[in-house]
């Protein structure tokens, strides 16, 4: 028996699954209600609570800036918090691919437990799950999460208004260029690393200078440009962004230019947008450039009433432009 | 990296535009041989800062877009033989043949994979060794190299299950074929950038030499376009065609002759099916008899059911010449969207009709 694999047996729910669970993942994941073991995690919520769940099959599963349990955790947390809800409980599953490297598990568990304690919640719950060969790409995630929602804050995509001020986080696009470029055969050489971290934090930071944020996003797949369209659909008003001031590393443009990708279509695991009355909007700003996570924040851009449900952007060159939704997979140009 | 900053400055480049609309006086019809500039071009918003008896036209630079329906047919007819994995670039999955696309048969089980790199098509082969790899070698001088080196490394790794289904084709024969049809009464060309970056700038010079046409070779960047629009309208102007390069940063006069002694020492040039224009002798690319273990063509048996025939209503085989454009297409945008595609154009991210769609939409 190859001790250093895991084996079909690891999901079996007999004695190598019983040690699975308690030497790898309890022990790194410890906390009250996980360690009880029972069928569910029982806890008391009152006000307004925020659901969600999400997948993670990111290949490849380590990558510059981060790994997929690093991801599935950022992910979850992050959609609580663009909702401003105080991200507090997350449930684990893993479906794993048999003959995958025990050390590989435990170091993506390690980087699970380092961003749950980063962004302060709990992983109460979880199951783990092992397929045959082939049955699965190594090893896939699925997260769900809890948050609880302070009184009074009500952010939606749906909440953007004519004359409100557009703002990201920071760079666009730096996780999924760290991804490509990690892929075989794009091996051109770059430093980009992922985006990839909870949010959290920084959300708060934001919230307290400004509780009136009507919406906020993170543009993971699809970008800036789909997410955008997502806000402009849904609240059914027009944003108009100016393309010189949205922050790109150079390293994640050139790439994009050696690709044939746009950075604004690239996806992003550590950024959101926010969209606020443009009167706050500086102090918002202020606010997210004194948190790490928000240094390169920058307003790109507003809303307008005109073309509702479109996003056009004010080239460098100073012409207008439709900025579309992403359609299909994002893949580089053949030559 | 400030290069590419340098190249994007938005200072220079409204220089460059009041130049050119100062400049130009006379109506002029420029032709961007490559897709990548048709999507560049609109990604600046070029087209509407330009003076409007400038008309700028896209041409046959896709791979993807020209790949003929029948040599589709062909690749589909593969897919479903038994034991076999086709591989390609992504772009291709996507296009309707006659009837299918290879994104259909393989919903329907033929086993088709997505590659960004021939070494993953390799090593699909090294891990597959009871299967027959095919990589669906598409593309221009630019992929022929590497597909070359992969023919070459198959060989002197003894991978004996890769196969290569060349329906490679190269650039000027094409530019030719289209000046000597003379539909699209040209005043210039924009020769591409990366497939010079290959072949030369030399390659070009036949351009101003026989046709007497304007003609510069073209980076990617906005600046690099504006660059050439203003030779271009220069050339124009002054009557005096030329060949110009303002890609010099990748561009040699005489092209990357590594990549050109591989790509010679695998492939013989042979006629190819070029969609909308049809058969070019001398514009494709097949393996040479030496490495005939490795040809997909000599390896398999290709029977085809039934005639190959192009999808009724779509002008894509106009719109690769540059004679009429997707706003002509009665089916552009309704029938065909990017999501559900008639024809190569609307396929390709570098297809024209793709660009009209993603990048033309009006505002206000
Ligand atoms: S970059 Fe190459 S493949 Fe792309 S459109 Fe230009 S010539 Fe064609
Ligand atoms: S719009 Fe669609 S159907 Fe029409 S020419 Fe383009 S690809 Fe063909």
């Amino acid at each position: 028996m190859d001790k250093t694999k895991i084996l079909l047996a690891h999901g079996s729910g007999g004695r190598l699954t019983h040690d699975l669970i308690t030497k790898h993942l309890v022990q790194s994941l410890s906390n009250p209600l996980l360690n009880k073991l029972d069928d569910a995690a029982v806890f008391e919520s009152k006000g307004k609570t925020a659901f969600t769940t999400d997948s993670y099959v990111v290949n490849p599963i380590f990558f510059p800036g981060g790994n997929i349990g690093k991801l599935a955790v950022c992910g979850t947390v992050n959609d609580l918090s663009v909702m401003g809800a105080i991200p507090k409980y997350l449930s684990l599953a893993f479906i794993i691919e048999e003959g995958l490297d025990i050390s590989a598990l435990e170091e993506i568990i390690k980087s699970i437990a380092a961003a749950a304690k980063e962004a302060g919640v709990e992983i109460v719950t979880g199951d783990t799950k092992v397929v045959n060969t082939g049955k699965a790409d190594k090893i896939f995630i699925n997260t769900a999460g809890v948050g609880f929602i302070p009184e009074g804050l009500d952010i939606s995509g749906a909440n953007a208004r004519p004359d409100d001020a557009v703002i990201v986080s920071g760079t666009m696009g730096d996780h999924g260029i760290a991804i490509m470029a990690q892929r075989e055969g794009l091996n051109f050489k770059t430093a980009v690393e992922s985006d990839c971290a909870p949010l959290n934090g920084l959300i708060t930071d934001m919230l307290k200078v400004c509780p009136r944020i009507h919406v906020m996003r993170d543009p993971t797949r699809g970008g800036l440009a789909t997410t955008l369209n997502e806000i402009a659909g849904q609240s059914q008003v027009g944003i108009e962004l100016n393309e010189e001031s949205i922050p790109v590393k150079p390293a994640v443009g050139g790439a994009c230019e050696a690709l044939g990708l746009d950075p604004l279509y690239v996806a992003n695991e550590g950024k959101i947008i926010a969209i606020m009355p443009e009167k706050d909007a500086p102090a918002v700003l202020s606010a997210m450039k004194a948190h790490p996570y928000g240094k390169d924040s920058a307003i790109i851009g507003r809303v307008i009433s005109p073309n509702p449900g479109r996003v056009s952007i004010r080239t460098p060159l100073g012409a207008l432009r439709i900025l579309d939704m992403q359609s299909g997979e994002l893949l580089p140009r053949i030559c | 990296m400030n290069f590419i900053e340098e190249f994007r400055s938005s200072q220079s480049g409204r220089t460059l535009l009041e130049y050119i609309n100062k400049r130009s006086t006379k109506p002029a019809r420029f032709m961007e041989f490559c897709g990548g500039h048709t999507v560049a071009i609109f990604r600046y918003g070029i087209r509407q800062l330009l003076p409007p008896h400038i008309e700028m036209l896209s041409g046959p630079g896709c791979p993807v877009c020209v790949t003929s329906t029948a040599d589709l047919d062909k690749v589909i007819a593969l897919s479903r033989l038994p034991g076999v994995i086709i591989c390609s670039f992504g772009d291709l999955l996507r296009v309707p043949s006659s009837r299918q696309s290879l994104l259909e048969v393989r919903a329907e089980g033929a086993d088709v994979r997505i590659v960004y790199s021939t070494m993953d098509a390799l090593e699909i082969a090294r891990q597959n060794p009871l299967k027959k790899v095919i990589f669906v070698g598409i593309g221009f001088e630019t992929t022929a190299p590497t597909i070359a080196a992969s023919v070459i490394q198959a060989r002197n790794q003894g991978l004996a299950n890769y196969y290569v289904m060349s329906i490679h084709k190269i650039t000027p024969p094409v530019m030719r074929a289209i000046l000597d049809a003379g539909e699209t009464r040209l005043s210039g060309i924009i020769c591409p950038g990366h497939v010079s970056s290959i072949t030369g700038s030399n390659a070009w010079e036949f351009i101003p030499e026989e046709y007497h046409l304007a003609c510069a070779v073209s980076g990617f960047e906005s600046l690099d376009i504006l660059y050439c629009v203003k030779s271009l309208v220069d050339q124009v102007e002054d009557a005096t065609p030329r060949l110009d390069v303002s890609y010099s940063r990748a561009v040699k006069p005489e092209g990357n002759t590594a990549a050109l002694k591989i790509m010679d020492e695998v492939f013989d040039i042979c006629p190819a099916n070029w969609r909308g224009i049809g058969i070019l002798p001398q514009s494709g690319l097949c393996l040479r008899p030496e490495f005939a273990a490795f040809d997909a063509e000599k390896n398999f048996e290709i029977k085809l059911s039934e005639p190959s025939r192009e999808t009724p209503g779509c002008l894509c085989g106009e719109i690769i010449k540059g004679t009429r454009t997707p706003l002509e297409c009665k089916l552009f945008s309704k029938v065909c969207t990017p999501e559900n595609p008639v024809g190569p154009c609307m396929v390709s991210s570098e297809g024209t009709c793709a660009a009209y769609y993603h990048y033309g939409g009006k505002l206000g």
